[in-house]
């Protein structure tokens, strides 16, 4: 039932994240395909949600053929989930978070109950500062071969040049993320990295993310039913996202519009959030975020230790959502907002809002 | 568990565009030593252009030409180029305003170290010797030089047209990948080696799968088990290849067929040969054929045996 000043459709079911499990995250996993790689990680969070392989009403999978070059990839992943007989299934070539958004709209229509949504990527398998530039305008950029560290320090020395950071700042991120990721045993990088040298000045090495390989799984559920599969369900009260042009020299890369339009629209300034998971991969990256989110001194931002401690390319958007909902399964969050991002320099960006149960206003 | 295999795998492919009316003006204007730009309804100038107004999604059409000079608005210092960048020697990315422009460009600046760049300098561009129609047409940036470097005018029209306009643009893209082909079929693999073929079994419902993925489809639970499977087999279905596929030096017609290995749960594919085109059929049974120091069967042929029964491979079409 739809309540008074929430934000979401009128009459719009509630959804929540019931169940979350992703890898204990390597820079390489040669002995693994991509369908090992996610087979525990999909048990392990249907387990939790109580649900059997095959179960869920809707499954939703995102992925990128380009890392491992693997045409079609994403099909063989479908061994994992019990795909035959044929099961209600989609595929983004997108972070999973976009992958958990489609899924969430599926929820809304009543088509389903519950929904299976999982991601994965191997930037082992190649050259990930290579593969990313093909994401790029064909046109005007790509054949130029600019790397993701490039256009991030692109923007980071455009945050400097606007007084916004400076490089001794952009450490102080780096060293808190990695901090926060000495407790979270999935992370990649666990406690104090070396700032490093420059990799593409301003950003050194540690204010870059860890390439590495890695996959996670969330399950969502409506109403009672997610009530009955977890005792602390997450429900997500708003979730959005906008895209900004392509061309970088278009944009002004010292703030992030659609990342502000998305939580507003997502309903993430109607009350405070105590947390906040966002995947800013670089350190640079987060002071955009905090100013277009307006995150205050007090909200915990990365407690996972975020894409700094660990970074499977189009896994990482997803984990966010499902480290603000864990956050809220184990009762350490009340309300936390989860930010996911696609292309360069937060090109599109994803806020949801999520709430626990004592946020539920009782008829 | 036996080393794991790798196996060098490259993606090499040419991306053919068509550019359109914009696009096409823009690149063969770089061709020409020009630097064409859009103007919106506004009066916004944006360089590269657009074919729509970013903000209000119009459609664009008022080219003009702007300089080629104009400012830093950021930059960033590559100390190691990567292959398939403007330059192999250290250089800066930037982000240039061409002087008429009200957005920037991405490029290169070629610059004698960090300390020579900063927000704010004065950048000409640096045309390629070779030039034919793409962004690369721009070498890179270069500084102004003292004295020269005074902000040009305003944007003026331009028509957009040149002699022999390019319209296609081909841009070679080539990413280098390691191959790892994972436990089970890591397993597989290693069985070949030994000219043995192995599947595995589905705890859960007892199904074979040769080649193995690590995973039953139907019960999403691991598969561990190794089965060894024929070496003979029965051929379930098959076609006769007409069409000699690039870089293949089988001669044509050949048979290609699916065929269930004694013991598999599933058919794989395999060439037929020993016997004419026209004597393949169902129900033939089938042993493999080794040559050299392949991983795989070279191709199938007759065992001689009788051929099965329908009801023995039905299940396995």
């Amino acid at each position: 039932m739809t309540r008074p000043g929430r934000p979401g459709p009128p009459g719009a079911r509630e959804i929540a994240i019931v169940a979350f499990a992703q890898t204990r995250h390597r820079r390489a996993t040669p002995e693994l395909s991509e369908p090992e790689m996610l087979l525990p990680v999909l048990r392990e969070a249907l387990d939790q949600a109580g649900l059997r392989p095959g179960e869920a009403g809707f499954t939703c999978s995102g992925s990128s053929d380009y890392l491992a070059g693997r045409p079609f990839s994403f099909t063989m992943a479908l061994d994992t989930v019990g795909a035959w007989p044929p099961v209600a299934e989609s595929h983004v070539e997108m972070d999973g978070a976009w992958a958990l958004y489609e899924a969430w709209v599926k929820l809304l229509t009543g088509e389903a109950d519950t929904a299976l949504v999982y991601a994965h990527g191997t930037s082992s398998s190649g050259e990930l500062r290579d593969v990313l530039t093909r994401q790029l305008d064909p046109y005007c950029t790509a054949p130029l071969w600019p790397d993701p560290v490039a256009l991030a320090a692109l923007q980071a020395q455009a945050l400097i040049d606007a007084g916004e950071t400076d490089e001794a700042a952009l450490a102080r991120i780096a060293v808190r993320s990695r901090a926060a990721a000495a407790t979270n045993p999935y992370a990649q990088l666990r406690g104090p990295v070396p700032a490093g040298d420059y990799v593409v000045r301003p950003l050194r090495t540690g204010d870059c993310p860890p390439v590495g390989d890695g996959a996670a799984a969330v399950v969502l559920a409506a109403g009672d039913d997610a009530r009955r599969r977890c005792a602390r369900p997450a429900w997500i009260r708003g979730m959005d996202h906008r895209a900004e042009p392509h061309a970088l020299g278009v944009r002004d890369l010292t703030d992030s519009v659609s990342t502000r339009l998305a939580a507003e629209r997502a309903g993430a300034f109607d009350a405070p959030a105590d947390t906040a998971e966002l995947h800013a991969p670089f350190t640079s990256q987060e002071v955009v975020l905090r100013k277009a989110l307006r995150l205050a001194d007090g909200v915990a931002v990365n407690p996972s230790g975020g894409p700094l401690a660990a970074n499977p390319v189009m896994a990482a958007g997803l984990i966010r959502l499902g480290e603000a909902a864990a956050r809220i399964h184990r009762g350490e969050s009340g309300r936390a907002l989860a930010h996911a991002t696609s292309g360069p320099c937060l090109q599109q960006n994803l806020v949801a809002v999520l709430e626990g149960p004592e946020r539920e206003e009782r008829p | 568990m036996p080393d794991v295999l790798t196996a060098p795998l490259v993606v090499e492919f040419p991306f053919t565009r068509s550019l359109g009316p914009v696009l096409s003006a823009f690149l063969t204007g770089l061709r020409e030593r020009v630097v064409l730009g859009i103007r919106t309804r506004d009066g916004r100038v944006l360089v590269p252009p657009a074919e729509y107004d970013p903000v209000t999604g119009e459609d664009l059409h008022a080219l003009v030409r702007t300089a080629a000079t104009g400012t830093v608005t950021t930059w960033a210092w590559n100390p190691a180029p990567r292959r398939g960048q403007p330059l192999a020697t250290p250089f800066a990315w930037v982000l240039v305003r061409l002087d008429g422009a009200d957005t920037a460009l991405l490029h290169a600046l070629d610059a004698p170290g960090p300390e020579a760049v900063r927000t704010g300098l004065r950048v000409r561009v640096r045309w390629a010797a070779r030039r034919t129609g793409a962004i690369t047409d721009i070498a890179c940036f270069e500084p102004c030089p003292p004295g020269t470097d005074a902000p040009a005018g305003p944007a003026v029209p331009h028509d957009g047209v040149f002699p022999d306009p390019v319209t296609i643009l081909t841009t070679p893209a080539r990413l280098d990948y390691t191959y790892t082909p994972g436990r089970a079929l890591g397993r597989h693999l290693a069985a070949l080696a030994d000219r043995r073929i192995t599947g595995e079994r589905c705890p859960s419902c007892h199904k074979v799968y040769v080649p193995p993925r690590g995973a039953c489809p139907t019960c999403a639970v691991a598969t561990g088990e190794q089965v060894e499977v024929g070496p003979r087999g029965t051929v379930t279905t098959f076609c006769v290849v007409n069409i000699k596929a690039r870089n293949l030096t089988i001669d044509v017609p050949y048979v290609y067929a699916h065929i269930a290995l004694d013991g598999a749960g599933l058919a794989l594919h395999g060439r037929i040969a020993g016997i004419p085109c026209d004597q393949v059929r169902m129900g033939l049974r089938v042993e493999p054929v080794w040559t050299g120091d392949a991983r795989h069967p070279d191709h199938y042929r007759p065992t001689g045996e009788p051929d099965a029964a329908y009801d023995t491979y039905k299940e396995l079409l």
